[in-house]
């Protein structure tokens, strides 16, 4: 029993419980809570795994900006933390089955499925260097340019959706009309009255 | 070295989970949304495993733009629920039954 295989169960069995916790409590800042842990955790495993880059990344942008985003969205909606509902119970049965089945089904597949495999069937990226971080780098500014810039087009597409989706136009506001700026004569803002001395 | 099924199982314990999550929280789309999180966490926890395992760095690669996509929805399915909210005064998914025909 070696370090590597102690860490990987102790920090997958908490994975597990705190995943289940996610779908089980009834009060969704319990809920976010515990997606927070299970999203460290899996970020000590990824180090495991030696994708140093993307677990720093899961902390920093999944914990720091997206699980934020969702305590933000719980705290702003003020829901009523809603008891065990008849349709939980209703439910529950039909949950436990699709998990057991579905576990069953795929772990069998997966058991004896890897055990011959050529580990050594990719080859063909040259990595420049032994760090996790500059090997990515290179990836994706090299071969993967493309889709790193449509990634930045996506975000814009989620920045503008989001935006025009929960804007609210405020009658109080004072803002000047550009169109009707531009679209002003001389006659509209000086009135020459003659004929007044006679 | 730890062998690569348990890392295989254990990511499929994380999206069966998910998908229980969906049939039990019916009610709550906000739960909803956590579930596909969890789903989405599954699917790079594959990723990762079968690329460290292979030596390959495409997956990881998959997993950067997998996140990016995912902030971008997660941001976007958070605006709808709250102008849903706003609209109805609920998020339960039985009161968005509007098309009947």
């Amino acid at each position: 029993m070696n370090i590597e295989l102690i860490t990987f169960f102790v920090f997958s069995t908490l994975l597990v419980f705190t995943c289940f916790k996610v779908i089980t409590t009834s009060n969704p800042v319990l809920s976010a809570v515990n997606l927070v842990f299970s999203f460290f955790l899996s970020a000590v495993l990824w180090l495991l795994l030696g994708a140093e880059f993307l677990s720093i990344i899961l902390i920093l942008v999944y914990v720091g900006a997206v699980m934020v985003l969702f305590l933000f969205v719980v705290m702003m909606l003020d829901i009523n933390i809603a008891k065990k509902s008849a349709a939980y119970i209703k439910y529950l049965p039909v949950g436990i089955f699709i998990f057991i089945l579905l576990n069953l089904l795929i772990i069998l597949f997966f058991v004896n499925t890897f055990e011959n495999i050529d580990y050594n069937a990719v080859r063909d990226i040259q990595l420049i260097s032994d760090s996790n971080t500059e090997n990515l780098g290179y990836l994706i500014f090299t071969k993967y340019i493309l889709e790193f810039e449509i990634a930045g087009l996506i975000l814009l597409l989620g920045i503008i959706s989001a935006i025009v989706l929960t804007y609210r136009k405020n009658p109080m506001n004072k803002y000047q009309n550009p169109s009707q700026q531009i679209e002003a004569t001389k006659k509209d803002r000086l009135k020459i009255i003659t004929g007044l001395k006679k | 070295m730890i062998p690569i099924s348990y890392y295989l199982i254990l990511s499929t314990i994380i999206f069966t989970i998910s998908i229980a999550g969906i049939f039990i929280n019916r009610k709550n789309i906000l739960v909803l949304l956590m579930s596909l999180e969890l789903m989405f966490l599954s699917v790079n926890f594959n990723l990762i495993t079968l690329g460290n395992y292979l030596g390959d760095l495409t997956g990881q690669v998959f997993v950067f733009f997998v996140l990016t996509v995912v902030a971008a929805e997660s941001a976007i399915g958070l605006a709808i629920l709250i102008v849903l909210f706003r609209n109805k005064k609920s998020i339960d998914v039985d009161d968005l039954s509007e098309l009947k025909g």
